[in-house]
């Protein structure tokens, strides 16, 4: 299959280089400080379960970078863009869906 | 094979080699990257978990012969029915159609040498093979009894049995699912042969991209799922143990957020097998292609949006329930789409009831069932009633049995001739369909009503007024396995006496019916360029029809 696209693969190869792989690198591992130590701040005052939120948010911020970089989907062709968005749609709908058991569970004239 | 002589070599030119005769080592099988090689291993390991699935059914049902468990004890028993929900769902009905047929027919159908991706596919049968290694030997330390569910605490706290070994299996086995899913789709992305648009695909090859949607998108989180429940049994984590600070409705969510649309892995691509045999054996083409294709992709997309039916009465949210119970509702509109397209097609069309047609009115008319017995147990208020009964049972097995089962019979039926080069015997053929699908019916009809009844399901014993019902279910599981049985024997008998089936013995258009039988290592002897829309049976689209009868004819005397 490789030798179908020659051209293909020389691009994907110019666009990174050692010194932006260890920069990249550098972004995830400054990201994994930061969780530790918003994990050490309470931040329930905000509202409960704040923590968790930013915890989850640096967490998405570092995977976009491994997504996009680390695996070449920001040179990639639309398709793969589109599976590339529609997983995280899927991930949305099963976080939502579940999400709407927890927010409305107990409540109402129904307690169950 | 001396078909070539008997008209001439100049008419008709066999390839000198089919896929079968090329290479006979074992090497050449193991290490082949043959999609239609890959697919005859996958026949067959499939087949025999159907067979050791097939044996804890009949210890269940010889169990509830009478109603108190003298069998098996209890335990045993919540043994048998697990492991045999866990053989039959992740061994066989999910790999089943994709993995056999789909491997073999989906690049023969588009016109191309093989799968996009050979290499990964042969890796998927390997991972099938560890996976389903793994299930088996866990089976054989002692088995698990959660049902193939593994719902928490049954599978947490309270574990007394191989949860992980079995839970391992499936997690590698699902990378086997991921996999052919993946190669599916770049197939029919990249690989079509010059002039085969996307609406010229057959619609097995619409189902099967369907199918392979809801792999890729799904099997991971059932992967995750069971990655969550090994590190809450072995870190100690609280994803699941209210104790700890989990939430064990929270497994249910994610179990079913991929098993639902598993259910659709399991009747996609039996739906596909359907729309090639309803309209190649009425010989007209299919009423209303586009939307049996895209309704195949409506219900790979919204079949994610519903599997909190399974938990109405689980300590879900009522109003989770209640959007849950509107958007079941609303899922089943693209099946009922097929059924009426399919019941379109055969109004006025030239039926001719040959086995594998035999199989697939079948399906019509079970699918039927099990589909509209879905739609009340997707109703709120119904459910509580009916729930975690045998009305439950019977719904899944309609539409998995009555639905993929009998699909999957009849596309091997079908393609038998095309993958073999032999002909079975179609007396026996249709005396082994009618068998099984009478005994189907005596097996699963009378659950129906004991669910409605009050039976409950996944139970060792039962009040002994409702004996008589079983004592039918039992004795229709009789007939049923006979009839599956029967495919086997003549199914292996036609393999060294029947007859050449030749290439086209059903006089039909489809791309996998101009080339040989078997085909050749690489499907076609040269590139086909397609020029005719799918089922066109006008002037039989540039097959020369007379031709055809001639060689076939040929090929027989
Ligand atoms: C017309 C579409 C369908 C609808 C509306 C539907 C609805 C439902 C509902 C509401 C339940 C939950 C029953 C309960 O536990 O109270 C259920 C169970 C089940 N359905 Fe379906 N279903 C449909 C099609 C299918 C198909 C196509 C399959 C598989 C090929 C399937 C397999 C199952 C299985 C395996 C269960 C039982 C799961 C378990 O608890 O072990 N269903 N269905
Ligand atoms: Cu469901």
């Amino acid at each position: 299959m490789a030798d179908r696209h020659p051209e293909h693969e020389h691009m994907e190869h110019d666009h990174m280089n050692i010194p932006k792989y260890l920069g990249i690198f550098m972004i995830l591992v400054v990201g994994t400080i930061l969780t530790y130590f918003a994990a050490t701040v309470d931040l329930d005052f905000i509202f409960p379960g704040a923590n968790t939120l930013l915890a989850l948010l640096i967490a998405f911020t570092k995977m976009a970078f491994v997504m996009l970089f680390f695996m070449h989907v920001y040179w990639s062709p639309k398709l793969i863009w589109l599976s590339a968005i529609a997983s995280f749609f899927w991930l949305a709908i099963m976080f939502a869906y579940t999400m709407q058991d927890y927010f409305t569970r107990g409540s109402g004239v129904f307690t169950g | 094979m001396q078909s070539a002589d008997a008209i001439g070599g100049n008419v008709y030119d066999k390839p000198k080699m089919n896929y079968l005769t090329n290479g006979s080592t074992l090497k050449s099988w193991l290490l082949t990257k043959d999609h239609k090689r890959i697919a005859l291993m996958y026949l067959i390991s499939v087949s025999a978990f159907f067979m050791m699935g097939g044996l804890y059914a009949a210890a269940i049902r010889l169990e509830l012969l009478t109603p108190n468990s003298d069998l098996m004890e209890s335990g045993t028993y919540n043994k048998a029915f697990t492991q045999h929900g866990v053989l039959m769902i992740f061994f066989f009905l999910i790999p089943s159609i994709p993995a056999v047929l789909g491997n073999f027919l989906l690049p023969i159908m588009i016109g191309a040498k093989d799968l996009a991706l050979p290499r990964i596919n042969l890796l998927s049968l390997y991972f099938y093979w560890i996976g389903g290694g793994l299930a088996l030997f866990a089976l054989m330390q002692g088995g698990v009894d959660t049902g193939w569910t593994f719902y928490t605490p049954y599978s947490t706290t309270f574990s007394n049995t191989f949860v992980m070994a079995v839970g391992l299996g499936i997690f590698i086995n699902g990378f086997s699912s991921i996999l052919t899913g993946l190669n599916f789709i770049v197939t029919v992305h990249t690989m079509r042969a010059p002039g085969m648009t996307w609406f010229r695909l057959p619609l097995f090859v619409w189902a099967q991209y369907a199918t392979s949607l809801v792999m890729i998108l799904g099997t991971p989180v059932i992967a995750i799922t069971i990655l969550l429940l090994a590190i809450e049994r072995v870190a100690h984590v609280g994803i699941f143990d209210p104790a700890i600070g989990g939430d064990p409705i929270l497994f249910q969510h994610l179990f079913w957020f991929y098993s639902h649309p598993a259910v659709y892995i399991m009747i996609l691509p039996g739906m596909g097998v359907i729309s090639e045999l309803i309209s190649n054996f009425s010989r007209k083409k299919i009423f209303g292609y586009e939307f049996i294709a895209f309704s195949s992709i409506a219900i790979a997309v919204f079949g994610f949006l519903v599997w909190g039916h399974h938990m109405f009465v689980s300590g879900q949210s009522i109003y989770a329930g209640l959007v849950f119970s509107f958007l079941t509702m609303v899922v089943a509109v693209p099946s009922a789409i097929k059924m009426f397209n399919w019941t379109a097609t055969l109004y006025k069309g030239s039926v001719s009831f040959d086995t594998p047609m035999l199989y697939a009115i079948g399906f019509m008319g079970l699918f039927l069932i099990g589909g509209l017995t879905g739609l009340f147990l997707g109703s709120i208020g119904l459910t509580v009633h009916l729930t975690d009964t045998y009305f439950v049972v019977a719904h899944f097995h309609y539409v998995m049995v009555g639905g993929q089962v009998i699909a999957y019979l009849g596309g091997i039926h079908y393609w038998w001739p095309k993958m073999t080069g032999k002909m079975y015997s179609e007396f026996w053929g249709k005396i082994s369909a009618m068998l099984v699908f009478i005994g189907f019916n005596l097996t699963f009809f009378p659950q129906f009503i004991l669910g409605y009844q009050g039976m409950p399901r996944r139970y060792a014993s039962y009040p002994a007024e409702l004996q008589v019902l079983n004592i039918f279910s039992t004795a229709g599981a009789s007939v049923l396995g006979v009839g599956l049985v029967m495919p086997v024997v003549y199914m292996v008998h036609s393999l060294f006496y029947g007859k050449p089936a030749g290439d086209n013995p059903w006089m039909l258009p489809g791309l996998e019916w101009r080339t040989a039988s078997p085909p050749p290592t690489e499907n076609f002897e040269k590139m086909p360029v397609v020029t005719w829309e799918a089922y066109e049976f006008g002037e039989e689209n540039g097959l020369d029809l007379e031709e055809a009868k001639r060689r076939d004819l040929a090929v027989v005397s």
